[in-house]
């Protein structure tokens, strides 16, 4: 008799991008203080406004308490052994890429972004950022014949300042949460968005962020502004190296959409998750909020979420202009000892905003996995409505599925609905898979991209199908 | 159609099974054939769906002892999805439910794998698309199935019909049908024999699992094998069944009894 496979733990994939770039780099000496916030503007010749946010911020956060609600559990973080400013060895940043360390190069080829002049992504705009500075922006001459800035957060700061003032902490403020607030205290480099009045971005934009560092926090910033009637799709990508210690990566995001803008903004999540017992990986605690400040706007979130050893994380919509949109679509999927406590909330202000969530939650192995979300519908939100859609699906049976929907309504005749369902792959399903030639492992990556398939619909085409690959690598050899 | 200088495509060898600490399958044996259509007869818990699944290779059941031979070579050693690419098709009494997965994608996957295992090319989504519709035909099935998940929301009918176009798609060598009649009203039984009729020729052979005469009514078995307790107790031609029919299954409870009394004496 073949000893045929059951459902039962899964491992992980070696995790393929573990690699460290052996590369000199200048870090500054561990540990938080109020001098070290001021290192780090002064590092970055930083006008005096951003100074004040930062210490305001710090000053805050020294008042604050890490949030303890979350289902997640991990041993205390010591915020004086983490480096809060580390940056590859190379004085100013490069007009041409020509410049750039070949090494920092090799490794974003070798994590698949290509950042030369021939082997770029075909319309996709990329913006590298290594540990705690971006490297380079592709592209970024074809977009300012268009208008669109895109570049990093520090080089905004310098070149965009008047923006840079009007925006920055004005969806997320600097005492927002525990994590934002340290965020705003210490953020080293990030992206910067600008799609002016009535354009549309005439390519995708992505930032890819790698953390090479083992000792060191990464605390990005991104800042996506859509003036009236202007439109932007933006992904994001995560990876790290594999150390047998966590990393902390507390990064900030914030859209902001004027009357008839559109941003849609997606992730691929790959930081390194830790091994099959737990040890090491990415604690990610992550803060991103879109205002759809003007009518008519929409902003959309898409969200893989494949990695980390803790995801902390809630990409939100404050809908306050009249009829504008919010969509949040997600999958999150924890193997082995990850743990995910992930969702959204949908924030109805003004009248006949609208907001749609589809969640699809997997979890397998010993692993835990959340999903919670907000929907709140304010005085002013007459005739607002929401759809809820979450489904959690299990793999083995040693992992946890949970689902917490809050709702909040001062609307009475608000139209709220909320759907939730739990499936697991069964033993049945699977041999009734095999038993028409189709070998385990495909079995069950033919289920779990049925199970997603509505979000991935959602992302970017060049990036869906990528999805689609790296969730069958994170179940392969898996089930057993 | 007996033919006794036909290939043997199946050959089933004093075979034990479990499931669980439970001993099901207490000494199986049974040759099967190219052409030949057999049926398995017997109450429920004699034995006849787990003869069906341990030969698709299904992980709950544990073989304890005997041989299975297909095409010559050792079946019990393959994995399931390598049995099907061989050729053995299980049509399920319960096809389960698979939400998310498109029946047509699914449908293709499996196809080209029971290609693959033939040694032919795959079948890209148009030339399948132009398969797929003409095998519809075979069980008068409506093209809107193809686009909805794997059997979810079908009826039972539907379900089965379903297996019937798997079987016309994967042109197995040796079919076992679980059951296939069970849940099926008149017209369904009808098409869906019509199906396996249609499928049935001098190169392949089914083996029909069933409680009831009435499938046989439609589809001419060449051998009725009477299966008890985990055995086949008696074996005949199409008349066997018709006896079953009119004096039932008591018979077989002396007959076993009997048995019981001189295991000694059992093949």
């Amino acid at each position: 008799m073949a000893s045929s496979a059951t459902v039962g733990d899964l491992v992980s994939q070696p995790y393929k991008y573990g690699f460290v770039t052996d590369i000199e780099t200048e870090k500054i000496a561990k540990g938080l203080s109020e001098d070290v916030v001021r290192l780090i503007s002064a590092k970055k010749n930083e006008p005096a406004f951003l100074l004040d946010f930062r210490l305001r911020s710090y000053r805050q956060w020294l008042q604050m308490e890490e949030p303890d609600w979350a289902s997640l559990g991990h041993p205390p973080i010591d915020y004086q052994e983490i480096i809060y400013y580390a940056a590859p060895k190379q004085q100013e940043k490069k007009a041409s890429l020509d410049e750039v360390d070949p090494k920092l190069l090799e490794t974003f080829e070798k994590l698949g972004i290509p950042l030369s002049e021939q082997k770029r992504l075909s319309n996709v705009a990329v913006d590298a950022v290594f540990d705690s500075v971006s490297i380079a922006t592709t592209y970024r001459e074809k977009l300012a014949e268009h208008g669109v800035i895109f570049c990093s957060i520090s080089e905004a700061v310098k070149d965009h300042a008047d923006l840079i003032e009007k925006y920055l902490g004005t969806v997320v403020p600097g005492n927002d949460n525990y994590f934002a607030a340290l965020n705003s205290a210490v953020f080293s480099d990030g992206s910067f968005v600008f799609i002016p009045k009535g354009v549309e971005c005439p390519m995708e934009l992505s930032t890819y962020f790698r953390i090479n560092s083992g000792d060191t926090g990464q605390f990005e910033r991104t800042l996506i502004v859509a003036e009236e009637g202007a439109s932007v799709s933006y992904l994001e990508g995560c990876t790290a190296p594999m150390f047998d210690t966590n990393q902390l990566h507390a990064a900030v995001v914030e859209l902001v959409a004027l009357d008839d803008a559109s941003i849609k903004y997606s992730t691929v999540q790959n930081w390194y998750a830790g091994d099959e017992n737990g040890k090491g990986g990415i604690y990610n605690f992550v803060t991103k909020r879109g205002q759809c400040r003007g009518d008519r706007s929409h902003i959309s979130w898409t969200q893989v979420e494949t990695g980390s050893a803790i995801t902390w994380k809630y990409p939100s919509c404050v809908l306050q202009g009249a009829d504008s949109v919010g969509e949040f679509y997600s999958v999150a999927l924890t193997n082995n000892r990850q743990q995910a406590d992930t969702g959204t909330k949908m924030i109805h202000v003004g009248p006949r905003t609208r907001s749609t969530i589809v969640s699809k939650g997997i979890s397998a192995g010993h692993s835990s996995n959340s999903y919670r979300g907000l929907v709140q519908l304010g005085p002013k939100a007459v005739g607002a409505r929401n759809y809820s859609q979450c489904d959690s699906m299990l793999i083995g049976d040693q992992a946890a599925a949970n689902t917490y929907p809050y709702i909040r309504s001062q609307q009475p005749d608000a139209r709220i609905e909320h759907e939730a369902s739990t499936c697991r792959i069964s033993a049945d399903q699977l041999f009734y898979l095999q038993s028409r030639g189709i070998a385990f492992e495909e079995a069950v990556s033919m289920m779990v991209s049925g199970f997603c398939r509505d979000v991935f619909n959602q992302l970017p085409m060049e990036f869906a199908a990528e999805a689609d690959k790296l969730l069958a690598l994170k179940l392969e050899g898996s089930v057993g | 159609m007996i033919r006794p200088d036909a290939p043997v495509l199946l050959e089933i060898r004093d075979l034990t099974a479990r499931v669980e600490d439970q001993p099901i399958l207490k000494g199986v044996s049974l040759t099967i054939r190219a052409g030949e259509i057999h049926a398995v007869m017997g109450r429920n818990g004699s034995g006849k769906s787990t003869l069906s699944k341990v030969l698709a290779g299904h992980p709950a059941y544990t073989v304890t002892g005997g041989t299975v031979r297909y095409m010559g070579d050792d079946l019990l050693s393959l994995e399931p999805e390598l049995r099907a690419r061989a050729g053995l098709f299980l049509g399920f009494q319960y096809p389960v439910e698979i939400p998310g997965v498109s029946n047509l994608e699914f449908l293709r996957v499996a196809t080209n794998a029971r290609r693959a295992g033939k040694g032919e090319e795959e079948l890209d989504t148009f030339a399948f698309e132009d398969l797929v519709r003409e095998r519809l035909q075979v069980v008068q099935m409506d093209p809107a199935f193809l686009e909805r998940s794997v059997n979810e929301g079908f009826s039972g009918g539907e379900k089965k019909r379903n297996e019937i176009l798997q079987m016309a798609l994967l042109e197995p060598l040796v079919a076992v049908l679980d059951e296939t009649d069970s849940g099926l009203d008149i017209d369904a039984l009808r098409i869906v024999a019509g199906g396996v009729n249609h499928l049935a020729g001098p190169d392949n052979a089914t083996l029909l699992i069933t409680h009831y005469q009435r499938l046989l009514d439609v589809i001419t078995p060449d051998y009725v094998h009477v299966m008890a307790a985990g055995r086949i107790l008696r074996t005949g031609g199409k008349e066997l069944a018709l006896e079953l029919e009119e004096r039932g299954y008591d018979w077989v409870d002396a007959e076993l009894a009997s048995l019981e009394r001189t295991p000694a004496e059992v093949g």
